[in-house]
Parts: structure tokens; sequence; C-alpha cells
């Protein structure tokens, strides 16, 4: 989030899309009803069907699945032919002025640079135009045809509302009230904020999805203001924090990259890694990249490390420079039978993987597996799932009990950023124990095995700092993400007082600050409010620097004021020659406002926001193209899939046809059930409510397939099938696409086969939505794309 | 002073968060169910203190998604303590109507006569049970459970002059909103309720009956035998047969069936 949950009370207008944000994010809906109540904020719920969000919304557009990009493209078309944007924001804020090079250019849904062998592109073709002193060339009158906001307006005129009608299946006049009332949020003194989760990121262009949602935030002005911002709507109580600490391949605790086998040495990968301007106006903080990385190899290899062995950089495992090692990946690997062990530490991939019966099968070829949770799931039993004789898997599964979130002491980060620490509640059952013992325990037992190498490969191993005593102590886990003075052996007060020069350590250098010589920052629980905007920045803490709302120069106008009187978390104070601050700023608060308002984006090596960005694999600007299977083509242009995409093994990965599987489906969560199920299905109570898989259709495929509300039926597609009772509801309606007419049913994903439910009376079956799934990824993250998949719905006789 | 809790259906998720907490403080077991074609679940009364009415209609092309909780309506002219022979069923000091389970003699007069249809036969322990509003939890100064999880403001806990005029204030807000059939239910019905309804629209919209009343034989029991309190034996011999009548009251429902308990707040869409 670029915002937090309490400032959803401070909008005016809330767009949910790709999300279902009171069923699987209920506490929002506490502070978006305190917006409407209070200052009578419109609630617009956008989505494939009618959802319990959509019921206490004010407004409801529907759309079909795959088609967000065509949507908010056609939103961002109407807030620039109305002229509905910021204009001061755009100009001052954006790098809407930049003068692209002429090297770039778009035609027929390929921009230039493209290589068609590679399903890549030339990133350099999509360049600013640089004057001599190597700054980038504006235009600040907008006018130049080559600067980003001439060619944006050019780009997006393509999105009129009959064609966005057209792809997107949603009628015009829904579109149309959605545009116009989100477009009132560019106001000066209006705010607009975007909710968003799994629907918007699980598409092969789920990074453009979220791309077009920054092009219309900056545009309408209304990121780092209180009530903008945009909001990823994160789908459990730590996945922020897990992603802070380095849970995705290619990053290292606080987003610094991953070494790749072309960063032999540190100072190549500091140089690959660190970015560089010769603008003098442009903060560019990352240009502290090398004393993040030295910070963080200090933590982890402590006296080890030193300068003259690069602080230990040499014993980091590197990848192989541009290889893929995502969620897809990992099971591809698996399943190519190059992956011999698995440690699963809370997944259930059986149940949440893509395409599950294929990763069912990568997981029977493996050597072992070991399952880390608090109940038996669906994956640590696969070797006696259905349809699998025990006697054929040689796979050796060990389940290690683990400890529930009440159960052990420690921080979560919410979708806030807030880091709040929580304490036990209750000790774990039997041999149960917390994730910090686990991992502890193994790297105490595997360092045995290594004790007195001499081998240079394994001194990492054996040098790696573990002072988290004989029973691991969560605070001091914490200490050592916060970081320490090594000269004074103090802990450092926040990240501004890291060197690269081994004289500090850090091992997650966003959430130093969070554990000072004033004590647990995260424990604090005071919910004073000084602002009145519920900032409360005594509750717990919120990384970076406990700064609640980030980008928040953009909150005030270049001079310093507030662009809305009544929303003020910054105001500069003419007279003092200060700021009135209520959040920490995101910028040089020592400077004058007209400074600091030339780098109100101080983590972009512009300065500025990107609503023309080189950071994306296909492409400078958001563009619609169709999911991997799909009933119709391309409306935008004769490219059918997102030109960067890769594409995984065909075996066991079919794609389907039209002709055989017609309808498009979708999955989704329920409130009652959380993620694969393997907590919630196990609770009697919340199965009791939701206590069967279930796949809901509109009347008029029912009528079609002869199909009534409560009787099973079987949806089946190329990689599988599954099982679920009919829920025939008017909250999904045929779309009518492209002069046809689509047809999506909608299917939760919570459902397998172990635990107290499994979603159906048949113990021998799975009922897994993501049996219909398939291993195709979103081409910058590899997201699956869970969200779109053919398929056909059979009566079962 | 009389209690009640405000139930504003604009501001209702369906979360379903009250239902689970009621269980859970309650403990009364998860029955077994099956997917009936709604989320609506469990489908009846039977074993639950409360359950969130999902109702679905389109009006005017518009898709409308109801919700509403429902439970023992504390109802000012309860039926079920107008028919209680033993005098088990009484109002309390909060207003609200409570169960004492050693008067309870499970002969159902209750569940048969009930406006709304939420008491059900605990077969094992023999006796009628249904929300009593947190009795326990209110004598101790604390909010009802179901309140309390309320994540929304939808339900809140009060004085019931309160509740009213929170109820009233909602209701102008949402006709301000465009809500034209916005209203307060529960103010008069059945003599006043203790659960104060803040509805879109008109009650039907929520499978909520639009004019309870209790039944004419309940008055007519109230008006004649039970001040004399000649009871025992008609009353064991009534509460006998009903309870073979209701035989199969603890028995899960069948699959994608709707058998609701009471006749006012149907199980369905």
């Amino acid at each position: 989030m670029t915002n937090h949950w309490v400032d959803l009370r401070n909008t005016d207008c809330a767009l949910i899309l790709g999300a279902n944000a009171a069923e699987n994010h209920p506490m929002s809906f506490k502070w978006l009803l305190r917006a409407r109540e209070t200052r009578g904020a419109k609630i617009i719920s956008v989505d494939p069907r009618f959802t319990r969000t959509s019921a206490v919304s004010d407004l409801y557009a529907p759309l079909r699945p795959g088609t967000d990009i065509a949507f908010v493209g056609g939103m961002i078309n109407y807030a620039l032919e109305n002229r509905l944007y910021h204009e001061e924001y755009v100009r001052e804020y954006t790098n809407a002025s930049y003068i692209i090079s002429s090297a770039y250019s778009y035609e027929d849904g390929l921009f230039s640079g493209y290589d068609a062998a590679k399903r890549a592109y030339d990133k350099n073709q999509w360049a600013y135009e640089m004057d001599a002193a190597g700054i980038p060339r504006r235009d600040k009158t907008l006018s130049n045809p080559r600067c980003v906001f001439q060619l944006l307006k050019k780009h997006f005129a393509r999105y009129d509302a009959e064609t966005v009608s057209s792809i997107t299946g949603c009628p015009k006049d829904k579109f149309l009230a959605v545009a116009s009332a989100f477009g009132t949020t560019g106001a000066v003194d209006k705010a607009g904020t975007i909710l968003y989760a799994m629907g918007t990121t699980q598409h092969t262009v789920g990074t453009q999805n979220v791309r077009a949602f920054a092009v219309l935030q900056l545009l309408l002005g209304n990121i780092g203001r209180p009530g903008g911002g945009i909001q990823a709507m994160r789908g459990e109580s730590n996945v922020q924090g897990s992603t802070d600490a380095a849970l995705l391949f290619h990053l290292l605790p606080g987003y610094l990259k991953v070494p790749a086998s072309d960063m032999p040495d540190l100072a190549t990968y500091l140089d690959k890694t660190t970015p560089k301007t010769a603008d003098p106006d442009s903060v560019n903080y990352w240009k502290n990249t090398p004393k993040f990385t030295v910070s963080l190899l200090k933590a982890w290899f402590g006296e080890a490390a030193t300068a003259e062995n690069e602080f230990g950089y040499q014993w980091l495992p590197k990848v192989h420079a541009g290889r893929n090692h995502s969620h897809i990946a990992i099971f591809e690997a698996m399943y190519e039978g190059q992956i011999k062990g698995l440690i699963l530490m809370g997944q259930n991939p059986a149940v949440g993987g893509p395409n599950a019966n294929k990763e069912r099968k990568a997981l029977a070829r493996l050597d072992w597996m070991v399952a880390v949770d608090i109940f038996e799931t669906d994956t640590s039993v696969f070797w006696k799932g259905p349809g699998v004789d025990p006697k054929t898997i040689q796979t050796e599964v060990f389940l290690l009990p683990a400890a529930a979130s009440t159960e052990k002491e420690g921080s979560v980060s919410n979708s806030a950023r807030w880091m709040q620490w929580r304490y036990v509640a209750a000790p774990p059952p039997g041999e149960a124990k917390p994730d910090l013992d686990i991992i502890d325990m193994l790297y105490k037992k595997v360092k045995g095995l290594y004790a007195g190498s001499t081998d240079p490969k394994d001194q990492g191993l054996l040098s790696l700092t573990w002072d988290y005593g004989s029973h691991p102590d969560p605070h001091r886990v914490a200490k050592e993400m916060n970081g320490y003075d090594l000269v004074t052996g103090k802990l450092l007060v926040n990240f501004t007082k890291l060197m690269d020069d081994g004289a500090t350590s850090c091992g997650n250098w966003v959430y130093s600050g969070c554990y000072t010589g004033d004590g647990n920052m995260s424990a604090r629980r005071d919910a004073s409010d000084p602002s009145g905007l519920g900032i409360t920045p005594k509750w717990a803490w919120a990384w970076p620097v406990n700064r609640r709302t980030v980008y928040n120069r953009c909150s005030a106008d270049p001079k310093g004021q507030p662009w809305d009187p009544e929303r003020a978390p910054f105001r500069w104070d003419a007279a003092t020659g200060a700021w009135v601050s209520f959040d920490v700023p995101d910028f040089v608060a020592t400077v004058p406002p007209e400074k600091s308002a030339a780098s109100p984006f101080i983590m972009r090596v512009e300065g500025v926001g990107c609503l023309f960005s080189r950071e994306l694999n296909e492409g400078p600007f958001p563009e619609h193209y169709e999911p991997w299977e799909t009933p119709v083509a391309n409306g935008m242009s004769s490219q059918n899939i997102n030109p960067a995409v890769k594409f995984w093994g065909e075996a066991d990965n079919a794609k389907g046809d039209k002709a055989q599987y017609p309808l498009i489906g979708t999955t989704y969560r329920v409130t009652e059930h959380w993620q694969a199920g393997s907590m919630t299905r196990n609770c009697p109570w919340l199965a009791e409510a939701m206590p069967e898989m279930f796949v809901e259709l509109s009347p008029q495929l029912a009528q079609q397939k002869g199909i009534s509300s409560g009787e099973t039926v079987k949806v089946v597609g190329a990689r599988g099938e599954v099982l679920a009772k009919a829920c025939v509801t008017s909250r999904f309606a045929p779309f009518n696409v492209e002069g046809q007419t689509c047809h999506v049913i909608g299917l939760p994903w919570h459902f397998g086969y172990n635990g107290y439910v499994t979603g159906g009376p048949d113990k021998k079956r799975s009922y897994a939505a993501n049996q219909l799934t398939a291993h195709i990824g979103d081409a910058n993250t590899t997201i699956p794309e869970y969200k779109v998949f053919l398929c056909d719905l059979r009566k079962v006789t | 002073m009389a209690k009640a809790i405000l139930v504003d259906t604009t501001k209702c998720t369906a979360c379903r968060a009250c239902q689970v907490a009621c269980k859970q403080w309650n403990q009364l077991p998860a029955t077994v169910t099956g997917f009936g074609g709604t989320y609506e679940n469990p489908p009846d009364f039977r074993g639950s203190y409360t359950r969130v009415l999902f109702s679905e209609s389109v009006k005017d092309g518009e898709v409308r998604w109801n919700f509403a909780k429902t439970q023992c309506m504390h109802c000012t002219d309860a039926a079920c303590a107008m028919v209680c022979p033993t005098g088990a069923i009484r109002k309390s000091e909060f207003g609200t109507t409570v169960i004492d389970a050693a008067k309870c003699i499970g002969c159902n007069y209750c569940i048969a006569n009930c406006t709304f249809g939420v008491i059900y036969f605990d077969r094992a322990l023999n006796r009628a049970r249904k929300c009593d509003m947190c009795y326990d939890r209110m004598s101790n100064g604390k909010t009802p459970a179901c309140a309390k999880a309320c994540l929304t403001g939808c339900l809140q806990f009060g004085e019931r002059s309160e509740i009213l005029a929170k109820a009233q204030a909602a209701v102008a807000a949402a006709k301000n909103r465009g809500l034209a059939g916005a209203q307060v239910y529960g103010q008069t019905e059945v003599g006043g309720l203790g659960w104060i309804y803040v509805l879109k629209d008109a009650p039907a919209a929520y499978r909520l009956p639009a004019a309870p009343e209790p039944p004419v034989t309940a008055r007519f029991w109230q008006a004649l035998f039970q001040p004399a309190r000649i009871v025992a034996g008609l009353a064991i011999l009534f509460g006998l047969w009903s309870n073979r009548k209701h035989s199969a009251d603890l028995a899960p429902a069948p699959e994608g069936t709707a058998t609701g308990a009471g006749r006012a707040i149907s199980a369905g869409k």
C-alpha cells in the first residue's frame, strides 16, 4: 500500500478493481464505510460478478476477466479527453514533460525494439532524450509531440468508450459512470484511492494492470495524498513482511537485487544494481545501494566480512543471469527431475498451485519433501491423494508440526507496511514449534555437518552470524534486521546512518528503525492522532522510517501548500521556514519546498512519477492483450497474447481451445475460507458456513445447459476437471464481447482432498479449482494466470 | 434499561463473523451442512442461535443482494414467554427474552409459537434454545459476542433509545444516498424488537415478515391459562406430543433442502 488501512477513511472515491475487499479484506470496509458516512465518499466495485463487495458499493460495473487494461485504459482516456487530470501535479510531479527518443514507437500491439525470436524487447529504444549534461530534456508546456504526455494521449486515445465496452463486455453506460465518478477525483482538492489484489495481478499482464493504476492515479494527482494512492491488499497477514524479507527469488532483503552469474564480484554487483543520474535535482535514494548491501553482508557474516574479501559477497549463491526461479519455474524443474528436495513452510501447492494436477506429479518426482504446517495439508499427503498409489511414490515425506500464529512471538507486517509485534497467547501443542525454532534447529544441524571444512565454498555457511541464543529469540532477529553501529555496538536509529565500509550492519535496510535504543517500535500501542487524519504515528511502526504514506511530498503543491487544506499531513510555514509535519517526510525537509518539489519520488532515478516507464518487459505504456486462453481475438491489435510472456513446458499443460471449452473460468476466495484451506477447512464452524465446492453461473447459462441450483456439475478444461455444486445466480451475467455472447463462470479455489471438509462428499476425489488453471504467468513476475482459463460445464448424470 | 442491537444492513458485508462468534462464545457445535445453491448456511436454526440471510433479487435490471443477521428478536410481546407453561421464559432486566434452562421442560410450545421461527429444540439437553443476546456477557458489562465481532459498524450494541436514534439517522443518510426504500424495522413490530434494523428496502427483500404478530393462539393461551399457571399436566402432555413432532430437529438437514425450523424467517436463496 502507498497509504494505509485507516487512511481509507479520508477518500472521496474508492475504486475496487481486481479485488473483493468486503469478502477477503473485511477490515477495509470499516474505513471505507467511515469515508462514506463522514465524507459522502463513493465506493465503486468493478468485477466479473456481483460480489459481497458490490452489494455494499454505490456503483457496480462488470468486466470480462483479463480485460483490466482495456477498462483502466478507457478511464485514462476519459480523464485526458475531458481534462479531468490534475494539471499542475502532472506537470511538476510526473515525467509527462520528458521528451522520448525518436527510436520509440508503437504499432499494432508492438512497441519498438521487439525481438520475436526471443519474445523480448530492447528497452534502450524507450529512452529519454538527454541534453549534453546527461539530464533528461523536458517541455513543461506538455505540447511537444514527443513528450510523454502527448505520447500517452496518443496511445490511450484508442481506448474510447465503445472499444472498451466491446472488449470488456461492460455496458457503455456502466463504464462511463465509473470513469466519470472516479474522474472527479482529478479535482485539485479531491482524492481517490484504488484497492486491488490478486484479481489484478494473476494475469499474463498482471504487472501492467498495476501500471495502468499508477498512470491513472498520477494523472488524477492522487498519489502521496490522504485518501489517495494505490492499495495492494495482501492476501495473508504477513505477505508484506515476507516479501520485504526476500520471499521472492530475484530479491535479497530490502528489495536489493539477487546476485547473478554476470555479477562476478561485489564491485560489478554494486555497479549494476545502483541507479545513477546526472540530474542534480533528483534525490535518487537508491544511490545508497552500496550502504544497504555492505551492511546486509555485515549482518550475515559479521567479523568474517571484510573489505578484503568483498564482505563475503563470494559466499552468496548466484542465479544464472536472466533465469527465472519463480513458483512455476520451480515446479517445471521439479517435473523435469532437476529438483530433488523441497521444504514447504505454510504452503499447499497441491491445492494452491496453478495446474495442480501437474504440480502433484512434480511432487512425486522429488527424493524428499518436508512440509511444515499446523495441520496435515493436501500437499503433505499427496502421496496418498486421489488417484495416487502410495506404492508407486518414491518421495520420502516429513511433516513437521508448526506453531500457529497465536502460539509464537514475533512480528507480522500488514499491507500498510506496519510491523506489529505479537505475543504468545497459548503454548503450541505437542511437539509443534515456531518457524524460527525450526529454522534454527535446521541451520545448526546443517552447520554441524560442515564443521571443520576448509573448502572455500563452505566458509559462508560456517561464517554466518547466528547469535539468536540457544533457544532463538525473535527480539534478537528484529534487532539484527534493524542494524547496529559496529563501532559503538549500539542499535542504529535508522538507515540514514548506514555505511558502505563495514562500520554498520543491517539485516534489512527498510526495517532499520524498527528496534532502536528506545526499544521495540513495533510493540508500541499508542493510538494518539495529532493529525486528525488517522495517522497514529506511535501505533506500531511502519517501514520505511515510520512513514505512513509514501511519496507524501505530493500531498502539497510545489510551494508546500496542501492541495486540500482539510487533509494536510504537511504544510510549509514560510514564517518559520519549516514544514508543519504530521507524517515522516518522504522528501528532503531541510530544503525549501520548491527544491523538494523537483524530486517528489525519491526512489525513482528521475525523481518524478513515471507515466512512461522503461522498467517493464512488455512496454512503456500498458496495452491490452488477451489472456493465454481466450474465446475472442484481441480487439486492440493483432497481437493476441502479451508479446513478452514466456511459455513453459507443454507436457501436462495443454492449451484449451474455445471450440471444446467455450466458457471463461475464473477463481476467487470467499470470506469463510483462507487460501488453500488447510486452516479453515479444518475449522468446523467455518466449514459449516461454507462447506462445499461450488461453481457460480448465470441463469442464462444454466438454462442453456439445463442446470439447476444445488445440483452437482462437472467443470472440465484442457488440463483437468473438478466437480462442484451449481450456484445459479443473477450475480453473474453473460458478457457481450465484440458482438458475441461470452459466459463466465467462477469457482472458489479453497477446496482439495484433505481435512475436515474437502469440498465434496467423495473422499477419493479432489475438489481443487486449480486442476483447471495453467502454467502460464505474467511477463515480469511470472505470477500465474489463475484468473482466466477456458472450460466447459457438464451435467453429472 | 432496555438494551438493543442495531443491524445497519447498509454496512453489512455478510462476512458472518457474527455467526461464527456466536457459535464460539456459546460453544454450539458446528452442524454438518452442504451447499444448497446459496451462500446461506446453515440452512435453518437447528443448532444455531443466529444466521445471516442472503436474499438475492433483480429490480429494474439491477442485482440486489441483501444481507440480514437474524436471531431471536427479543420481541416486547414475546409469544414464547406468553405460552411458556413453566415460566422458564422471561424478560430480563435488559429487556431481552431469556430461557431459564433449569425450568425448561422441553415442551416446545415456544418453538411452535415463535413469531420469527428462531427457537430450536436441543434434543440432547431436552430444552429449547435461542439467542439470549449474550445475557452472561451483558451481565458482566460486556458487548454481546456478535456485536463485538462486527468489523464494519453494522452491529452496534447500546441503550435501545440511542440505538433507535442511530437507526433513524442511518435511514436518513441512506435516503440521501438515493436509497428511497430505506426504513427502520423493529421499532414497533411485535411491541418493539430488541434488534433495530436499518433496511435498504422493504422487509420482504430481506425475507423478514412485513407485519409480524404473535400467533392469536399464543395470546389466547396467555389470557386464559397462563395467569393461573394450571400447567403441569397439560404441558407435559402437550410436550410429549410436540416432541414427537419435532423429533427430527437435531438431525442434519438433508442436502440441498431448506427446511427452516420457523415459518417467518425461511431458508432459501
